[in-house]
């Protein structure tokens, strides 16, 4: 039925478009004027106004209709139904009533539910034909006044271009609603779990345990929420991930850039990139299949226990990842020294070496060091790799061959499933992601901070 | 005399042993830089080439599937031809798996025959029967796909010499699978299965078609939503906008947004469209709603980098013939920035496909054997279908793993390759 209507709208729209055209054509020029407006401005203002205040009509009726026949069916239920029941008792009967009046009947539902569901169906029946009559009504109106303020010299292209622009800077802001939507989501599910666990114990405690009981007869740890292990297990895996990435991707920014000829260039940047363009859970599979059980064989070929999960097989294959993000951000860093610097150091005699480590570098060191933060940012944020390679239990340990376990595979583990809003196990998951979300914002803020510094010193 | 000063300086002699010397090593040190850098460039690549070759060499055989040629007799006992769905199919299956191999008499063995095709065998049977009634009464002969370990054992995954203690078939099976072998009974044809069925919990018969619609329609809904915004965003920032806090504030605002974890937009997509908007778990729309958000602020940089590009003497030319500033932009520099935006969309899109994060947390990695019918529909998508066969212990899965990311990485190919298509053929340079 809604999908009608928004057809209906859609059709409504484009008929006023056209009624409106054909009242502009018709417009003769008025005694010392022309027509203010193209025919097709007048055709476009009608259709705004004939389809945009449906749209939104019906947007806010499909939003509230199901939470205000809720509220009615709650209120309909007889008090010792609902009296003392808990916000969950009463979406169960809630979506017994729905069963029911779907025809999907299991077991004796009482009368009350009965009458319930045959009240749902009654009232869902009356909504959607109201909403029809009235999103219609309202089209009509629109169209009649709309098309009543069509004259000569009626701005119609000024009108349609500040509902563009209206349009425009809607969707630049929606960039502003996501970051807010963001905060507020993060900081509102988390300042719920700090009134259950305090920040400090959080941010300082030692033990992370959040695998505890959700009803009271289950055995389970009694919870603890000590995040240092898990932010230690990130720093761990990050900065392994850092030890493959860094070398690799500078030395390989160094050859593009001071020794390959052009057509080496132009083959060896596009595989770099196609490095990049692999998905996460590409090389999550890797790291499982491949780099895991070669690193616990190299450990048991020097006699060293490697622990399944070890932390060094997601580290490298995340400094795999890495590799083409430092190489580019390098490569940009290394090219943005004027080229006078580099041709004068050559012409000194200095070899090509020399000029790289005491005169590039050197110049080139904020614009590297950026992109390693901003690499490490990543390295911090990425999920897939640990969730499939890393380990789920947090240890409190630097030893590389061990299995720790990170934030973003703690996240995944706690609201996979099914999930319960209240429980400090869920909310636990947003407050790591709101550390998690200021962590990385604080490391692109102050990495692109430098990057703009330095890029200011050579314009 | 000139020689002497020169030499002065240097502190030895041109041509004598310290300076030639000295050269040798500062040359020694450039070449080393150069080797530093050859190998680094080398394990980059070696290291795409291995990804590659695994993936390559786990999942080739994923690409085919051992079949079973099996005879159903029909009998009228078993099918009514009046109500064929509601036929005793098992008993049909038993019938089939008798005749297969000799001394299959005792239900025992029949059943420990039947394990040699997939579990689902009878409801093959029932689907071919009810594409066409007119074979009841007379037997209808089928290629079933064969079960995983059989499957395995054709493709040698399982080896034969393996002591029978370690091995997931005991002798008397694989004796079984030789005499259908010898029978001219098995074949492995190319696996459409992994494309146009979807997932199962067995191996053999579990594809990739609930995940492929799911991952469509979650790039469509991200399509129609990042695509107009994402334009009238650049395009508002880029032409309209006044210099001012504001829009100082939206600009580093979109830059942080492309930097922020995708991890932490499943937990706004959680948190807002299915905690607050009520919209269901696991459907491609919440999903596609998510990835729009990730690639919003992809797309406005291109836009607006697109835009850029436009000379201004195209707008001059516009605003000369007494366009307005709407206009100009509507009809002369969008139109002619468009290659450039479609390519950085598609690129923008096909770094959607692969996000997988997020899509977990909203729940898009569950068990759901049907491809969606809507964007409303309980679903999966490629990335977290692979996440979901990747976790599962059955032997088969680990190919069908490697066949998956197989096909995930064709279609992020193609995607490119129609974006730089785009940008060579379409794209104007000023």
């Amino acid at each position: 039925m809604v999908g009608y209507l928004f057809l209906a709208i859609l059709v409504f729209s484009l008929v006023a478009f056209h009624v409106g055209r054909a009242t502009g054509r018709n417009f003769a020029a008025p005694a010392g004027g022309q027509v203010h407006s193209l025919p097709s401005y007048h055709g476009a203002f009608v259709a705004v106004w004939v389809g945009v205040p449906a749209l939104m009509l019906l947007l806010i009726w499909v939003a509230l209709q199901g939470k205000v026949i809720d509220s009615l069916l709650i209120g309909m239920l007889p008090a010792a139904v609902t009296e003392g029941a808990a916000p969950a008792e009463i979406s169960l009967i809630l979506s017994e009533i729905k069963n029911v009046a779907a025809g999907r009947i299991f077991g004796q539902p009482t009368p009350e539910v009965r009458a319930a569901a045959e009240a749902l169906l009654r009232w869902e029946e009356i909504a959607r034909w109201s909403m029809v009559v009235v999103v219609l009504a309202l089209m009509l109106v629109a169209m009649f006044f709309a098309h009543a303020r069509l004259a000569p010299r009626f701005q119609a292209r000024n009108s349609v271009e500040r509902f563009l622009t209206g349009l425009m800077i809607a969707a630049a802001a929606a960039a502003i609603l996501i970051t807010i939507g963001i905060i507020a989501s993060l900081v509102i599910e988390s300042a719920s779990f700090f009134n259950k666990v305090p920040i400090q114990e959080f941010l300082f405690g030692l033990r992370w345990e959040p695998q505890m009981a959700i009803r009271a007869d289950q055995v389970a740890g009694s919870g603890a929420f000590g995040a240092v292990p898990v932010f230690m297990g990130t720093l761990l895996i990050s900065v392994i991930a850092m030890v493959v990435a860094v070398p690799v991707g500078l030395f390989a920014a160094i050859f593009l850039v001071e020794y390959a000829s052009e057509p080496v260039r132009n083959v060896v940047k596009p595989i770099l990139e196609m490095l990049a363009g692999v998905p996460t859970v590409v090389y999550g599979f890797f790291a499982v299949l491949t780099v895991a059980p070669a690193v616990r064989q190299a450990g048991s070929v020097l006699g060293i226990a490697v622990s399944p999960n070890a932390a060094l097989a997601a580290g490298a294959v995340m400094g795999i990842m890495l590799i083409p993000f430092i190489s580019s951000l390098s490569d940009d860093a290394l090219r943005a020294v004027p080229r006078t610097m580099r041709d004068g150091s050559l012409a000194m005699g200095a070899t090509r070496a020399e000029t790289m480590t005491k005169v590039l570098l050197p110049a080139a060191l904020p614009g590297i060091m950026g992109g390693i933060l901003l690499a490490l940012s990543r390295a911090i944020g990425e999920t897939m790799i640990v969730v499939m390679a890393a380990g789920l239990i947090a240890t409190l340990t630097i030893n590389p061959i061990d299995s720790v376990t990170t934030v973003t595979v703690q996240i995944v583990t706690l609201l996979i499933g099914d999930t319960e809003f209240d429980s400090p196990k869920t909310l636990a998951a947003f407050a790591l992601g709101l550390v998690l979300f200021l962590v990385t914002l604080g490391l692109n803020v102050i990495a692109l901070t430098i990057v703009r510094k330095y890029r200011e010193q050579y314009d | 005399m000139s020689e002497a000063t020169i030499s002065a300086g240097a502190g030895s002699a041109i041509g004598s042993d310290e300076v030639v010397a000295r050269r040798r090593r500062r040359y020694a040190a450039d070449a080393r830089l150069r080797l530093y850098g050859i190998a680094a460039i080398s394990t980059a690549i070696g290291l795409l080439g291995v990804l590659v070759l695994t993936l390559a060499i786990g999942g080739y055989q994923a690409f085919v599937q051992t079949h079973i040629r099996v005879e159903f007799p029909l009998s009228i006992e078993h099918v009514d031809p009046g109500n064929p769905a509601k036929g005793n199919w098992r008993a049909v299956v038993s019938a089939g798996i008798q005749a297969l191999l000799p001394g299959a008499e005792s239900a025992q063995r029949t059943r420990a025959i039947g394990q040699i095709l997939t579990n689902n065998t009878q409801f093959f049977v029932r689907d071919a029967v009810l594409r066409d009634p007119s074979v009841i009464g007379r037997s209808i002969t089928l290629e079933v796909p064969a079960s995983d370990p059989f499957d395995q054992l054709n493709k040698g995954v399982i080896k034969r010499d393996t002591p029978a203690a370690n091995r997931r078939l005991s002798d008397e099976q694989i004796d079984w699978f030789d005499a259908l072998a010898a029978q001219g009974r098995v074949s492995t044809p190319f696996n459409w299965g992994l494309i146009f069925n979807a997932d199962s919990r067995f191996p053999e018969i579990a594809g990739l078609s609930g995940a492929i619609v799911g991952s469509f329609y979650a790039l469509l809904v991200c399509f129609l939503i990042s695509f107009p915004v994402g334009i009238a965003a650049a395009a508002y920032l880029e032409e309209f906008a006044p210099r001012n806090r504001w829009t100082d504030v939206i600009e580093v605002n979109i830059n942080n947004l492309a930097a922020v974890p995708s991890i932490v937009f499943g937990l706004l997509g959680l948190a807002v469209f299915i905690q607050i908007f009520g919209l269901p778990r696991s459907a491609p729309l919440v999903g596609g709603l998510v990835l729009s958000l990730m690639t919003l602020p992809t797309i406005i940089i291109v836009t607006r980098n697109a835009l850029k590009a436009v000379p201004p003497s195209i707008r001059e030319a516009a605003f000369g013939m007494g366009a307005s500033k709407h206009q100009v932009i509507l009809h002369h520099v969008l139109p002619l920035a468009l290659p450039g935006i479609m390519t950085g969309t598609i690129i923008g899109l096909a770094q959607a496909l692969g996000e997988t994060a997020p899509l977990l947390l909203i729940g898009m990695n569950a068990f759901i054997t049907s491809p969606p019918g809507g964007v409303m529909e309980a679903s999966t998508a490629l990335p977290t279908q692979i996440y979901i066969w990747a976790d599962s212990p059955e032997r088969g899965f680990v190919a069908r793993t490697s066949a998956g990311i197989l096909v995930l990485l064709a279609f992020l190919i193609v995607m490119n390759g129609i974006a730089i298509f785009l940008r060579q053929r379409l794209e104007r340079r000023w």
